[in-house]
């Protein structure tokens, strides 16, 4: 180890705040990008499955519902 | 021997077998990719020697320069990829642009955020507007541009395109980068590694950031795989091989 002890490798010689700054940017936007990048795929194939489901019962979302006064209740 | 060739092409272009490969291959990159970064970086962190000159600031470089190395490879990866595109229509090509732009765009954004804060105790300003600061700044306004048009054209071959040709216009960019620190006056240092030469480093130093530099690259191959799966199944929702796999919940 290049270092004598714990807080002198926390220290740096007085450079840590900006190695760990570096360091910590680096390692939080890898993880960021993974984790965004695997969230994306597995929400396309979860789309897709409610999409497929939605067509098995008849209820295709696809066409919106021909236009109609039933809702209005006047009093 | 070329009808061989031919085949060969038309199965790497074929999305759903690019989709297999990738399964396979993911496990692999993610897991020594993952062991090699992090190899170098304890070893550049704890370990490494301190810098004559620079003091422990120089521990930076385990990222700054895999970050750099990274961000101007995927450029050149995505300019291939863009030739292929436009002369051989080929529609993976076009999905690995589309699936690794913005990886390219937060390697370069940590490139430079790591050189500003390397620089300020070592340089004692966090930027300056000379040659080789200047040139990635561009590449990262380039990386937006690239994931801006992909985004602002609906049609799909016209996209295609539209992103390939303006890749390419990029690309003048990058020998600018590489070369800036020898055609003018710069506070940057010159490359560590050379293909030709000996590292100016002591190997202490030089080995833990070629660990750093290739386990980057193999988790940017776990990343684009990833990337690319998506892409692939966003534009083939609708046929059959999709629609299984989204019934078996992805596996």
């Amino acid at each position: 180890m290049a270092f004598d002890s714990i807080s002198a490798f926390i220290v740096m010689g007085g450079h840590g705040p900006y190695v760990w700054t570096c360091y910590a940017v680096f390692v939080l936007a890898l993880l960021g990008l993974g984790v965004w990048s695997r969230r994306q795929r597995n929400t396309v194939l979860r789309t897709q499955k409610r999409q497929m489901d939605l067509e098995q019962n008849g209820r295709v979302t696809d066409k919106p519902a021909p236009a109609s006064f039933t809702r209005i209740h006047p009093s | 021997m070329w009808q061989f060739i031919r085949q060969l092409f038309h199965k790497f272009g074929s999305p759903k077998w690019f989709y297999g490969i990738a399964s396979k291959m993911m496990p692999w990159l993610l897991a020594i990719g993952l062991i090699l970064l992090l190899a170098g970086l304890v070893w550049g962190l704890a370990f490494a020697p301190a810098e004559r000159l620079q003091g422990n600031s120089y521990r930076i470089i385990f990222i700054h320069v895999p970050s750099a190395f990274l961000a101007q490879s995927i450029y050149i990866m995505m300019a291939v990829a863009a030739v292929v595109t436009l002369v051989w229509r080929m529609k993976l090509a076009d999905l690995f642009v589309r699936a690794v732009a913005p990886v390219g765009a937060v390697l370069t954004f940590l490139a430079l955020f790591t050189g500003a804060v390397w620089g300020k105790p070592t340089w004692g300003t966090w930027w300056v507007w000379d040659a080789r600061l200047t040139s990635m700044l561009i590449l990262l306004f380039l990386y937006f541009g690239v994931i801006v048009l992909m985004s602002a054209i609906a049609d799909e071959k016209s996209s295609a395109r539209g992103v390939a040709v303006l890749v390419l216009v990029g690309v003048v960019n990058i020998p600018i980068i590489k070369y800036s620190v020898e055609w003018w006056n710069t506070l940057h240092q010159p490359a560590t590694f050379k293909l030709t030469e000996k590292p100016s480093m002591a190997p202490e130093m030089w080995v833990p950031l070629l660990f750093a530099v290739l386990g980057l690259y193999l988790l940017f191959g776990w990343l684009a795989c990833l990337r690319m799966q998506t892409e692939i199944l966003k534009r083939e929702r609708r046929t059959r091989w999709v629609r299984d796999l989204a019934a078996a919940g992805g596996n």
